[in-house]
């Protein structure tokens, strides 16, 4: 997404911050069961020596340049290319600095529930992260596929942990919707851009070739864009998206950063990566099929909320809510406006810190309380009042009121809608969000303002400290985001 | 010493055979050290030969035994041993394969099968000089002696197995044999209307006298066509591999499976490429119609009946009927990136089912039984093996960056390039099925959930086993470090996929294949 004129400076830091959690599993592993304190001192070590070294490459960003590093040649055209640009820094940003509050919540969620096999819990957790940076820094089609296949496979023992008859239904639908569209969809698109744009000699760099796609014949865009959107079932757009509900059999720490950022995050990074780099918003906008895939992201929309309305399992819930925030990001990336993307980008940081909120509050309840479902939150948030007060600001966020991040990022999606001239969008917009109100905010109500059912028990009982430090550092996250905006737009190059 | 490697590929494993069966005799602990001196040796042999390849102007060695002349025309009578690059990227692959599995056997060949280790050795070692004759020789008939060399040897490693094992040689025998002799009959047409067995006299012949559309030569492709997918286990001609290798010696099974079915698909490059030539195989036979379609049977078969397998071994076995549906595929949906694909998928599929079965055996010596019901917990139990198992088993499913993605890939851009949508998406059907297929193992071994899904545990990990079960028990090293060596390759040969389709492409720029169109 930056300009084409930008200076290119090679620099290892990429490729750090890639393989410092990889590194990391070895002291992870070896620490193992045994020496608790030193496992765990090793996963926070790499958390922040990943997020500071993903850090230390902002200022290079703003200077006005990108920094690549050449792994190795795939192919013959196709080298495995890692690349900083301000959209993929942003995302790994977000990506890494929530990995190290999770991780200070993990400590909290596992040991509160005497969890088993936390060695592999830690360990399979760094290597989804190492995945993650990795797509974040991808710098061509091939690579982000070697990465996003690696998100897939490494999250499997996450989502399966609790090894029990749930876990394994919820294995299935999450490994079988994931690999299913990536071996069958994303991999015969991709080969196809491979084999037939420029004689066969195309890279597919999200730099150098973005619009080469335009070559094709319109139907052939449509149907290569359709496989790409839902080739990285990823983003949850329907009807590919029941994986997510699945994977919340697994523990909270890894719904929250994975499911709610990672992952998920991922999936509509992708999107983004292949509507404004693959095809580039020149192309899109000439193309005549591409107001079908609007349409399909506010459908996700409405119908997740409406789902999510019927839901009594909070996380279930929250995961519903997810896939229709996942959708604005996606309509942001398919409505093909400057302001419709830097809304799309904008989503991705608000709502990551959201609703990891969230998530960490449905797991610092269940942590305290065993309690999984809303109607049984009555009262509690006399017993939590900082848990249920984090909620009450992560729903907030998420609704998109002012002064939370979520309202920017609702914004300006708005208004990539109205440069389309495409009011029906922003009723859509509206009536989600309205909806959002309805399914978020009566779980807080709830909590705080209903009489508990039983009386016995009074004062606080909050999570451990390692629990509840992160969840409200997450949810002033969400006030501090409303004033970032503007250097994020910055950032990612979309600023006017 | 050095202008002869590639004599000395052979001469290894075969003076080693021989030192295996006479001193075997006196004292059957010198077998193991002799097979991997051999198998050292050869491998020697076999890296010089690729070197000596690289550097030579026309990328082919030739070697003549016996003091026999090429002058002649039509080219030669005698024996002549020609590597090209195609060759001796195979050869390496057998002696590879070899030198991992001899260094492999030495416990299981004791345990399996106790006082025949002279025995095992000689047939092991004269196995290998067959399957590395097969892909270095450079005429017809000789290339079927090595192919019953290799077949005869195998029908005795095989029948060494458990008491089912003879039945399953005896089916092996005769399908074994019917496809050797179709082959044989096919050299001898081609042999009347050429006047020579040379594989590049024959080529000269054809093109010279104008023979594509002679029907001498159309009835000897056939019969040479059929026969070898016969010895390659294509589908419906595999009923002889799932019983020989299930019920073969850990070590036979390890050794045979990756290598046989592969080295007949070099036979059929061979054959298509170099002997027939692209312009009679491709433009004159109805074959390139046809076997696309049959390919899709095979591999749809093959992969539903893997699917039915409760045991390992099993499951394995038609994996490979698959696998080798995949290379059939890549040679006749007749463009050059399929090739690269089936000739790369070759080498990478022997990889990868070298790891698997090397995995099976260590799976069958500690846990008892390699039955899908006896598989939990072997994560916990042997961390190392179960790794070493499952970057074959991601390679199969083509998972980057192993090298059965990189494979699969050229395949499908093959498939893409010539337009065969029915192999593509056949392609895509079976790699579903080899992700049921693994990740139902993985569950199998990491869940505490029975098949039909109830609980077996009482939640948080617990496998509903013993401590004793689940306790940490490697292999022994001499099995264990082949096998992690066997992963290393799956991987390096896949991040260097580059070097090797380099070499590939070097090899099919001879021929004047389609390349696709660009726009």
């Amino acid at each position: 997404m930056s300009a084409p004129e930008v200076t290119v400076i090679e620099d290892i830091r990429p490729l750090i911050a890639f393989v410092a959690p990889l590194i990391g599993v070895i002291g992870i592993a070896w620490a193992g069961e045994k020496r608790k304190n030193l496992r765990e001192t090793f996963t926070f070590l790499v958390a922040t020596i990943q997020a500071s070294v993903v850090l230390s490459m902002v200022p290079i960003l703003l200077s006005g340049s990108i920094i690549e590093f050449q792994i190795w040649q795939m192919f013959t055209h196709v080298p495995l290319l890692l690349r900083v640009d301000g959209f993929g820094l942003l995302f790994a940003c977000v990506a890494s600095l929530l990995w190290i509050a999770t991780t200070v919540y993990a400590i909290g969620y596992m040991r509160g529930l005497h969890e088993h096999a936390q060695t592999r819990f830690y360990s399979f957790f760094a290597i989804s992260l190492s995945a993650t940076i990795g797509v974040a820094f991808s710098a061509n089609l091939l690579t982000i596929y070697f990465f996003y296949e690696m998100l897939s496979v490494s999250t499997f023992p996450l989502v399966t942990h609790m090894q029990d008859k749930d876990a394994r239904t919820g294995g299935r639908t999450y490994l079988g919707y994931l690999l299913f569209t990536s071996l069958c969809l994303l991999l015969p698109a991709m080969s196809w851009c491979y084999v037939w744009l420029d004689g066969g000699t195309v890279t597919m760099d999200f730099l150098a070739d973005t619009g080469k796609v335009g070559a094709f014949s319109q139907t052939t865009q449509i149907v290569l864009l359709a496989l790409f959107t839902f080739g990285f079932a990823k983003a949850g757009i329907m009807p590919l998206h029941s994986w997510l509900p699945g994977a919340m059999v697994a523990p909270t720490p890894v719904s929250a950063l994975l499911h709610a950022v990672a992952v998920v995050k991922v999936g509509v990074f992708c999107v983004i990566r292949v509507y404004s780099d693959i095809f580039g918003i020149q192309v899109l906008q000439e193309l005549d099929g591409e107001d079908w895939m609007i349409g399909l992201a506010c459908a996700t929309i409405l119908i997740s909320s409406l789902i999510a309305l019927s839901q009594d399992n909070l996380k279930r819930r929250l995961a519903f809510s997810t896939i229709g925030q996942l959708g604005y990001v996606v309509l942001g990336a398919t409505l093909a406006t400057e302001q419709g993307v830097g809304g799309s980008v904008l989503h991705i940081a608000m709502h990551a810190c959201g609703k990891i909120t969230l998530f960490f509050c449905a797991g610092a309840i269940f942590v305290a309380s065993g309690k999984k479902y809303v109607s049984e939150l009555r009262g509690l948030g006399r017993k939590m009042p900082i848990t249920m007060g984090a909620f009450m600001i992560g729903s907030l966020s998420v609704i998109g009121l002012p002064p939370l991040g979520g309202f920017i990022s609702k914004w300006y999606l708005a208004l990539g809608a109205l440069d389309r001239d495409m009011t029906w969008v922003v009723v859509v917009l509206l009536v989600s969000s309205l909806l959002n109100v309805f399914y978020l905010l009566p779980v807080a109500v709830t909590a705080f303002f209903r009489d508990p059912d039983d009386d016995k028990e009074t004062g606080m009982k909050e999570a451990p400290m390692a629990c509840v430090v992160p969840l409200a550092i997450t949810a002033i996250g969400c006030f501090v985001l409303f004033f970032f905006a503007e250097p994020i737009l910055h950032l990612v190059g979309l600023s006017k | 010493m050095m202008e002869n490697a590639i004599a000395w590929i052979l001469i290894f494993p075969l003076f080693g055979s021989v030192a295996c069966a006479i001193l075997g005799m006196g004292n059957k602990k010198l077998c193991y050290p002799i097979a991997v001196l051999s198998m050292a040796g050869s491998l020697w042999g076999g890296i010089e030969t690729l070197r000596q390849v690289i550097a030579s102007e026309v990328h082919t060695v030739s070697y003549i035994f016996g003091g026999w002349t090429l002058d002649n025309y039509p080219r030669g009578v005698g024996i002549e041993f020609h590597a090209d690059i195609l060759g001796i990227l195979i050869t390496l692959v057998v002696l590879g394969v070899g030198f991992i599995v001899a260094i492999y056997s030495k416990l299981p060949v004791q345990d399996e099968t106790p006082n025949k280790e002279s025995l095992f050795y000689t047939l092991f070692l004269l196995q290998i000089t067959g399957l590395a004759g097969i892909c270095l020789t450079g005429d017809a008939f000789n290339l079927y002696v090595l192919i019953e060399v290799a077949a005869l040897t195998g029908y005795g490693l095989i029948a060494m197995g458990s008491k089912r094992a003879e039945a399953a040689t005896f089916n092996y025998v005769i399908l074994g044999t019917i496809g050797a002799s179709l082959y044989l009959l096919g050299v001898g047409y081609i042999y009347i209307k050429t006047g020579t067995l040379n594989m590049v006299g024959i080529h000269d012949v054809i093109v010279a006298n104008g023979l594509a559309d002679s029907a001498t030569m159309q009835v000897a492709f056939v019969l040479v066509g059929i026969g070898i997918l016969i010895k390659m286990a294509f589908f419906p001609f595999h009923a002889w591999l799932p019983n020989a290798y299930c019920n073969a010696p850990t070590v036979t099974s390890s050794l045979l499976a990756p290598l046989v079915t592969k080295v007949m698909i070099y036979v059929m490059i061979r054959m298509v490429l170099s002997v027939f030539g692209v312009e009679f195989s491709f433009e004159s036979t109805l074959w390139v119609d046809v076997m696309p379609w049959l390919v899709v049977v095979a591999i749809i078969c093959a992969a539903v009946m893997a699917l039915a397998q409760r045991e390992i071994k099993r499951m394995l076995a038609y994996l490979i009927v698959a696998e080798v549906g995949y290379m059939v595929g890549g040679v006749w949906i007749y463009n050059y990136y399929g090739l690269i694909g089936s000739i790369f998928h070759v080498i990478s599929d022997a990889c990868m089912t070298l790891c698997l079965f090397l995995g099976a055996g260590l799976i069958l010596r500690k846990a008892k039984t390699t039955h899908f019901d006896g598989l939990r917990g072997l994560f916990s139990k042997m961390p190392l093996t179960m790794t070493g198992f499952f970057i074959g088993g991601f390679s199969i499913i083509g998972l980057p960056p192993t090298c059965g993605f990189f494979s699969k890939w050229y395949l499908i851009t093959g498939g893409m390039v010539s337009q065969r949508w029915e192999y593509m998406v056949v392609l895509m059907f079976s790699t579903m099925v080899m992700v049921v297929l693994f990740f139902r193992l993985i569950e199998r071994i990491h869940l505490a959930v029975s098949e039909s899904g109830e609980n077996l545990g009482h939640g948080h990990g617990d496998l509903g086993l013993t401590k004793e079960q689940t306790r940490f028990d490697e292999g022994p090293l001499s099995m264990l470090i082949p096998l992690l060596l066997a992963a290393t390759v799956v991987l390096v040969v896949g991040i260097y996929n580059q070097d090797i389709v380099n070499l590939i492409e070097i090899f099919l720029d001879e021929f004047n294949l389609p390349k696709g169109v660009s726009h």
